[in-house]
């Protein structure tokens, strides 16, 4: 039962998830895990019920390509990861701008393991 | 000229707040744009400040209908991370009451259904089908729905010899009843008339937009993910439900024959459960990641935790059928007609509790 992933940069993000779709992989979900100073992004696959996982660690503040381009499906997901952790995703299908479950009022990024208060400016753009 | 037309949060058909803004062009929808959030509760992030034997009960809590088969799947995990063999016959134990709560589920849905599209006496026949069901549940566990019986390393409670022969005796009750009610479902002309034709699914879209469950196999998926063997699965036959017109009917159908199928699961696994322990010796922290997953009634669930050997969890993530099955419902619902709408919305079996945790 060994958790293996494949460790993936930004900049090969979008190549290495089209490859898997191609590859006939259905997006699973995808899972942030805060590490204080940077997130982990864990993408999960599966075909034929094997799943596979890819990493991307980003360091807190940075964006990340959206994959709803290439998985509609990743929007919702997308969505409610810029909701809870503040992750801003680039080129996202349908952007809630952090709203997906969140109100408007709600100003902190609620899963952040240290609160992060929402500027102004972060508040209507994240 | 387009009109925007909001359905739900509070919706006759929907006993949770869904909310779906629908454009509209005449009576036809164009678009449909969710909007979530009425009950969230950050379930996920309580890991952070309950410790892994008090997480079992708050999975439960995710959701009512499938509360056994979130504690078992969060369970498989910690059991995974810390190398925990679990007692053959837990594993029965948790499966049979796992098929049971997909029995009372199904049964739930579909009072639900029939209740949507008018037919009053199909939803109380399935209702009081159900309650037999929801017997079982409280003598053999002690409760209706939240049933507790999950522990990390097992399962709390046993079921009595007699128990096990009362369950054999309700299954035998349960399939005569649904061979009553199955004439009336698949025959009425008004039931076809409303779901045959009526938000397709295709194969591609359901596959590519990772649909989950009945909605997955109603489109002609064969993806079931007891097949992967955990629990007890892998100690009895079985093979998926799979229907191929990816409609409102569809789903129906998958979902009705799987309570035959849940029926002849349970029926394998008591007459050939085995003596034995419980629960195995739990000792120490979990440390590591792990990602299991399990069938709930709505479809495919996967847990993802991971661990540093601390008293708390680093990290619980929880992916709810519901959840995948939001942007096929997306698809499905443009080209319908608005009197469609609340027929399609119930098909998928929406659950917002899971959705939102």
């Amino acid at each position: 039962m060994a958790f293996e992933t494949k460790n993936v940069e930004k900049n090969q993000l979008a190549a290495e998830v089209q490859a898997l779709k191609n590859g006939g992989q259905r997006l699973l979900t995808m899972t942030c895990v805060d590490l204080g100073e940077s997130f982990d992004l864990l993408y999960h696959f599966d075909l034929d019920l094997q799943m596979t996982h890819l990493r991307l660690t980003v360091p807190k503040g940075e964006s990340v390509p959206s994959i709803s381009g290439i998985y509609f499906a990743a929007l919702v997901i997308e969505n409610e990861t810029q909701d809870l952790f503040g992750i801003k995703f680039e080129g996202l299908a349908l952007d809630f701008g952090g709203h997906f479950y969140l109100e408007e009022e709600v100003k902190k990024y609620p899963f952040c393991k240290v609160t992060v208060g929402k500027t102004e400016k972060a508040g209507e753009g994240a | 000229m387009a009109t925007i037309v909001p359905f739900g949060p509070q919706h006759p058909v929907l006993p949770e707040p869904l909310h779906l803004r629908l454009v509209l062009e005449d009576e036809i929808v164009k678009e449909a744009l969710p909007t979530l959030g009425y009950v969230h509760r950050g379930l996920e992030t309580l890991a952070s400040i309950r410790d892994m034997d008090q997480m079992v009960q708050i999975v439960e809590r995710v959701c009512g209908i499938c509360s056994c088969i979130h504690a078992h799947t969060y369970c498989m995990c910690i059991e995974g991370l810390m190398g925990i063999e679990v007692p053959k016959r837990a594993d029965y134990l948790r499966v049979i009451w796992s098929e049971l709560h997909r029995m009372h589920s199904h049964l739930l849905w579909l009072g639900l259904l029939a209740d949507a599209f008018g037919m009053e006496s199909m939803f109380m026949h399935a209702w009081r089908i159900r309650e037999r069901v929801m017997d079982v549940l409280e003598a053999t566990a002690g409760n209706r729905v939240i049933i507790s019986v999950n522990k990390i390393g097992g399962v709390r409670r046993d079921m009595s010899p007699d128990q096990l022969r009362w369950v054999l005796q309700v299954a035998d009750e349960l399939e005569k009843e649904l061979d009553l009610i199955k004439p009336v479902l698949t025959n009425d002309y008004s039931v076809k008339k409303r779901t045959v034709g009526v938000g397709v699914l295709t194969y591609q879209q359901a596959y590519e937009l990772g649909a989950a469950g009945p909605q997955l196999r109603g489109s002609g998926v064969a993806q079931d993910i007891r097949m992967t063997g955990y629990g007890a699965y892998k100690y009895i036959d079985f093979a998926p439900v799979v229907e191929k017109d990816g409609d409102s009917w569809a789903r129906t159908m998958v979902r009705f024959r799987e309570l035959y199928q849940s029926i002849d699961i349970v029926r394998q696994l008591v007459s050939s459960i085995p003596d034995g322990e419980l629960a195995a010796k739990v000792k120490g922290k979990p440390m590591g990641e792990i990602a299991c997953r399990s069938e709930q009634p709505r479809g495919e669930l996967m847990y993802y935790v991971k661990a540093t050997g601390d008293k708390y969890l680093d990290r619980v993530r929880i992916r709810t059928p519901t959840f995948a099955n939001v942007p096929p419902l997306l698809v499905m619902l443009p080209g319908c007609e608005m009197a469609d709408v609340p027929i399609i919305a119930l098909s998928i079996d929406p659950c917002i509790s899971c959705t939102e945790r």
